[in-house]
């Protein structure tokens, strides 16, 4: 047991994943590479979410202004794809500073309305605003950029952004800063005693999330070979959500594990039926009345016993 | 741009105020359970549908009956509130001990649930239920026509915002939702029996938005995504009048209709955004609403 416990599994995971191009067929190619952005946009969210206790159902909005930023940049301005992407981010980054300065005056279900209403007039700007976004109809025939014109590359590609992505976010919740936020996620009126500005805290949190969240994104955005007003719904918001509640949204890996066995069973459940929303809801529901730890919860809390990191009660 | 005439004006008007009539519907029963069991139901968006879908069901079975709208309108909503009650009662009760998100994302579950089952059962196509005979034809109002069903609604809203407040305000029964709303552990600690009253709100919550389902049908088409649409809209109300407050739910949907209605004439691009916007600076501004209270605990 021991020795699980000192595998560095991001290092196997991600090493594993590089051999996908060798035998999987192209079709496995584009999941994985589909899997791999939503596993950055899950784990962007869990820093609010599973970290710092904050319930943000408006992520999409900063996966929308990310995927936007980078497609309008390289098809009106022609800036090189890896500054678009960049920019991407950092335009979600500092729409999250706007929004969530004032996300975090609020707790729980009002923070989590805000961070909705947010999210829905990134929406309805992209759903009306024809001129720059296209509207309804969306940006299409976003380019791939020349170096990485075959999936296998933008493959190698996303799984190195998203590599060292999820390296740097490891090292953020692993340093003080990390380990504050968690503080702040137990007991928040505790932090605020021991001297902790609570709010310039959440808001960094937040500003972070946005930023990586924006990153995931560009790159959806590039991949999809479109971008459309539903990036920033409601909808999406809840579909990461779910991803991270049920990989586990108190361990780091939980989210990327989610989005990958949600992915997973989407493209399994689609080639039976068109009811997959039925199939999410009953798996959902289920999740949450047996496994409320996700499934990553559930298997370090059974397989490995180690830590003792339950989740927190009300 | 011209001043369009005042009898166009009035008309625009008082289609704000159908639109507002349905709206407090739903946010009436949003606002109430969030109130009293402080669970944000995404779901009731679903409710309004499956409302809708029941009532147009119930029209076709009872195909040649007299008052066959009346008869499906009582009977969708009250299958609205059973199906509430069973939800309530075996499932979502296990959640209220946890966390926020975990009741959030379960009554998502139910949006993706019910969704489904309605287009199992009634197809994807576009249904719609004829008005009821008697509320037939329109009216004319300064040389512009104007639906009867529509001046019923407009009518029934406020009477049953009416029996509300005298329900809540003027009987026991009132007076111990309006507790549970405060204090649910002192209620508790009373004599009253907590869950069964959680229950019986998400029952009254969900037999509203039922109601609101079945009477919107003579006007709209009933269509699936009409769930995910009006939640939302729903949403942008309760924020806006208050979480948890009854007028609020009324002032918040008078609202929304308004700028609905003439928010299309005015700025027809940008009225989408405006009412998001909207709803973010009352929540800056005032979390509670503008006629809610804070909460405590």
């Amino acid at each position: 047991m021991a020795v699980m416990q000192r595998l560095p599994w991001g290092l196997l995971a991600l090493a594993a994943a590089g051999l996908l191009p060798f035998v999987g067929s192209r079709f496995y190619l584009y999941l994985g590479t589909d899997i791999a952005i939503m596993a950055l946009f899950a784990v962007s969210l869990n820093l609010l979410l599973g970290y710092t206790g904050l319930v943000s159902f408006g992520q999409a909005a900063y996966f929308g202004i990310g995927a936007y930023a980078c497609a309008l940049l390289m098809m009106q301005a022609s800036v090189p794809f890896i500054l678009s992407l960049l920019a991407g981010g950092l335009l979600a980054g500092a729409a999250a500073l706007l929004f969530g300065y004032f996300c975090i005056r609020l707790t729980q279900i009002y923070f989590a309305m805000l961070t909705l209403a947010f999210a829905q007039i990134v929406w309805a700007a992209a759903f009306k605003w024809n001129s720059l976004t296209g509207g309804d109809t969306g940006l299409t025939g976003v380019p791939f950029p020349a170096f990485l014109d075959s999936p296998a590359r933008f493959y190698y590609f996303t799984l190195g952004v998203v590599g060292i992505s999820l390296a740097f976010l490891r090292r953020v919740v692993g340093s003080p800063f990390g380990r504050m936020l968690m503080t702040i996620r137990e007991n928040p009126e505790r932090a605020e005693f021991i001297g902790v500005h609570v709010r310039w805290y959440e808001l960094a949190a937040f500003v972070l999330a946005g930023f990586f969240s924006g990153v995931a994104g560009g790159l959806f955005g590039i991949f999809n070979h479109s971008v459309f007003p539903d990036f920033s719904y409601w909808t999406k918001s809840a579909e990461v959500l779910i991803m991270t509640i049920l990989g586990g949204m108190y361990t780091f890996f939980g989210p990327a594990v989610g989005a990958g066995i949600l992915l997973f069973l989407n493209m399994l459940v689609t080639s039976y039926t068109e009811y997959w929303p039925l199939v999410l809801g009953v798996i959902l529901a289920a999740l949450l009345f047996l496994f409320p730890g996700g499934v990553l919860g559930f298997l370090e809390a059974h397989l490995l016993r180690r830590g003792h990191r339950e989740p927190r009660g009300t | 741009m011209l001043l369009p005439d005042l009898s166009f004006l009035v008309i625009q008007f008082l289609s704000g105020l159908t639109t507002a009539m349905f709206l407090f519907l739903i946010a009436s029963g949003l606002s109430l359970i969030f109130g009293v069991l402080r669970v944000l139901n995404f779901a009731h968006g679903s409710l309004y549908m499956l409302g809708a879908y029941l009532a147009y069901g119930l029209v076709a079975w009872f195909a040649t009956a007299p008052g066959k709208f009346w008869v499906a309108v009582l009977g969708a909503s009250i299958g609205v509130a059973l199906i509430g009650g069973i939800v309530e009662r075996t499932l979502l009760r296990r959640l209220y001990g946890r966390e926020a998100v975990y009741q959030l994302l379960f009554t998502y579950a139910l949006v993706l649930i019910i969704s489904d089952v309605a287009k199992l059962l009634w197809g994807t196509g576009q249904l719609s239920v004829s008005r009821p005979p008697i509320l037939g034809g329109s009216v004319s109002l300064f040389d512009q026509v104007f639906p009867r069903y529509n001046i019923f609604v407009i009518i029934l809203g406020p009477a049953i915002a009416l029996l509300f407040w005298f329900v809540l305000h003027r009987t026991r029964a009132g007076r111990i939702i309006r507790a549970a709303a405060l204090d649910r552990e002192m209620l508790g600690v009373l004599g009253v029996h907590v869950d069964r009253l959680y229950t019986a709100v998400f029952m009254i919550g969900a037999w509203l938005a039922g109601l609101g389902g079945a009477l919107v049908t003579p006007v709209v088409t009933i269509v699936p995504g009409m769930d995910v649409e009006v939640i939302v809209n729903a949403f942008i109300v309760v924020v806006i009048g208050g979480l948890g407050s009854f007028w609020g739910a009324l002032l918040g949907a008078l609202a929304l209709g308004q700028v609905m209605s003439f928010g299309i004439l005015i700025l027809p691009r940008f009225s989408l955004v405006f009412v998001y916007v909207l709803m973010a600076v009352v929540l800056v501004m005032r979390p509670w609403g503008l006629l809610g209270k804070p909460l405590r605990g």
